[in-house]
């Protein structure tokens, strides 16, 4: 397996997909390097989960190839599972189970147990701010803490990428800067990761961002140079200007 | 392996959080035999009789005695005028009157015929028609009995009695209609409940998307389905246990054959049964419409083409072949078998192999289309 940090871990290659006589996601293209936040940028239906979900092998695609971690997403799905942590879109932990039982049941189906599973149970409730309320019942926990919770239960197996799928929304500012605090300190270690979201101020901690409108990737490059690059002051002045 | 076992607890602690869904798969069946069994017996026992002898001889009150000594027909009043006897039948006091005419026991002893009137309340149709039946069948008692009696009298022994049909009832020798009922009830009701319950666990899991936070793991399609399934195995068992209590406990159905065998064709029943929830549960996306949908495919062809209440002999062949692919049918032969004639596996084994096909065959397409890319 590849170790060479110049080389890409997620590659796609004019990746689409077709529903229907709609093209959600159109032959986009892009390349992710081990380390980097990458920030998937674009309006409601632009076609980011969608994209998404064909990486994590939820979905096909119609055509194009992908890579994850060096395996095509077509032919070897089952390579890409073990090596991928996935937060998806809606809350979607047992809110009828309590924070202990549901950091049990995603640490049983990634085969975790015994020693490992403690240890990484308790590094997981650390990092989600979680201590103390092991036996509190999901459902009833704050917004912010579920999505930590989430959040951790994505990492347990310790996958060296992450697909994070609008993970702020409908959390406070504060707690949405916290939680940015958190993905930097695991793109620190060393985890790739995929984010999307709708909001401009979070791109700006981005490595990297895709603008995406319409199924099309509009641009692709650091916040900073597509600022400079379409004169803009803001990240959202740039998308204006980009997407019409 | 460690991952099925995490999905069996989850399961288990899902359940024991929601006792309300727990209740329902169990007390619900109970109830519906309770109420079925009921509403459902054919019986028709303690029919409400008034009598107006006019005749008050030794004879007339045989009869009586003779009409009285079975649990079919209740004594209610004892009259003296047709009128009286009329406003019992409108106000629905009594289902029928029988009037002994005077003159009854002479007309006898000298070999005359005579009438017996019957006024009977036909509103429910079903209770009257066997109402007369009863006493058609009195009627031919008492002839034979007068007829013999003329013959000895007359110094000829009758060596020929004519046809005598004496019908024996074997398996349910009371011709109780719930004991027939029962099994049959018992099958259908654990249907439902198996296949709704079973699609329901799956579809709600799609319906709050944590099926995809599943599917992006590594686990297999049948880890995850085993996984589901069996706690719904051990429900539907207690369910089972109960419905049989219940129907010792209000029909008097007792269980002939081998425990054993009952329990072997009930796990059988429950793989096929659990095969079409989950196969239902793919065709699905919300918990309404796979309730409505194992609803329908698991009681519709149950009650009509499972042999319930129509006889399949009775069907056109086409439709014959269509029950070949219903569950309830082989299971409700089955355990009206062991239940009723204690069948043994000889007697019962094309029934198990029915369900074996059946389960493996729904089973192979619920996990097929299990699928984790969509
Ligand atoms: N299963 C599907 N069938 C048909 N259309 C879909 C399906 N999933 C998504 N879409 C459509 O594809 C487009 C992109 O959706 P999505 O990827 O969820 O957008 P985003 O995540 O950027 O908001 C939307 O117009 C959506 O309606
Ligand atoms: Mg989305």
């Amino acid at each position: 397996m590849s170790r060479d940090p110049s080389e890409p871990v997620i590659e796609t290659r004019d990746l689409s997909k077709v529903f229907g006589r709609f093209t959600a996601v159109d032959r986009v293209s892009f390349s992710i390097r081990r380390g980097e936040i990458f920030g998937f940028l674009g309006p409601n239906g632009a076609g980011k989960s969608t994209t998404i979900r064909m990486l994590c092998g939820l979905l096909s695609s119609s055509s194009g190839t992908a890579q994850v971690n060096g395996h095509d997403i077509n032919r070897e799905p089952e390579l890409i599972r073990e090596a991928i942590g996935y937060m998806s879109q809606k809350f979607s932990l047992y809110r009828d189970l309590t924070v202990a039982e549901n950091i049990a049941f995603f640490g049983g189906i990634y085969g975790l147990q015994g020693a490992r599973l403690r240890d990484r149970t308790a590094t997981v409730m650390t990092l989600a701010g979680l201590t103390g309320q092991e036996n509190h019942l999901t459902g009833t926990l704050s917004g912010a803490l579920q999505q930590r919770l989430a959040l951790g239960c994505a990492i347990l197996h310790e996958p060296p990428i992450l697909f994070l799928d609008e993970p702020t929304s409908g959390v406070d500012p504060v707690s949405r800067r916290e939680f940015w605090d958190l993905i930097r300190g695991l793109s620190a270690r060393g985890i790739t990761i995929l984010v999307t979201t709708h909001f401009m101020d979070e791109a700006e901690f981005c490595d990297r961002l895709g603008f995406i409108n319409a199924g099309r990737l509009i641009a692709l490059d650091t916040p900073a140079r597509i600022k400079t690059t379409t004169g803009s002051a803001t990240l959202e002045a740039a998308f204006i200007k980009l997407a019409t | 392996m460690k991952r099925f076992f995490a999905i069996l607890k989850k399961e288990f602690r899902q359940i024991r959080r929601d006792p309300l869904s727990l209740g329902l798969l169990v007390f619900v069946p109970a109830m519906l035999l309770s109420l079925y069994g009921y509403a459902l017996s054919f019986d028709v026992k303690h029919i409400r009789i008034a009598v107006l002898d006019d005749d008050q001889t030794p004879e007339s009150r045989s009869l009586q005695d003779s009409l009285f000594q079975n649990p079919y027909f209740d004594r209610i009043a004892t009259i003296t005028s047709p009128r009286e006897g009329a406003g019992l039948l409108d106000h629905g006091r009594v289902r029928a009157v029988l009037a002994i005419p005077r003159g009854y026991a002479r007309s006898l002893a000298r070999g005359e015929a005579v009438n017996l009137q019957v006024l009977v309340d036909a509103s429910d149709a079903n209770t009257a028609t066997t109402t007369i039946g009863y006493f058609d069948a009195l009627s031919d008692r008492i002839n034979r009995r007068v007829r013999f009696a003329a013959l000895t009298h007359a110094g000829v022994t009758p060596a020929l009695q004519g046809v005598v049909l004496e019908p024996r009832i074997w398996f349910n020798p009371e011709l109780s209609s719930a004991k027939f009922l029962v099994p049959g009830l018992i099958g259908l009701l654990l249907m439902l409940s198996a296949v709704v319950a079973t699609s329901l666990s799956i579809v709600r899991e799609k319906e709050r998307e944590t099926m995809e936070q599943i599917m992006v793991s590594p686990i297999r399609p049948r880890e995850l389905i085993l996984g589901k399934l069996l706690p719904y195995v051990l429900i539907c068992l207690v369910t089972m246990s109960m419905v049989l209590l219940l129907g010792y406990f209000l029909f008097g159905v007792t269980i002939r054959g081998s425990f054993l065998l009952l329990g072997l064709t009930t796990l059988l029943f429950l793989f096929a049964a659990l095969g079409m929830g989950v196969l239902i549960s793919t065709v699905t996306r919300t918990q309404q419409m796979a309730f409505q949908v194992a609803v329908l495919a698991s009681m519709l062809p149950a009650i009509i083409l499972s042999g319930f209440i129509f006889p399949i002999q009775n069907m056109p062949v086409a439709i014959q072949g269509i029950t070949y692919l219903i569950i309830p049918r082989y299971f409700v032969e089955a355990i009206r078998g062991i239940i009723l004639k204690n069948a043994s596996f000889i007697d019962i084994w094309p029934q198990l192999l029915g369900l074996l096909i059946l389960g493996l065959l729904f089973n192979l397409l619920a996990t097929g289309r299990t699928r984790k890319t969509a």
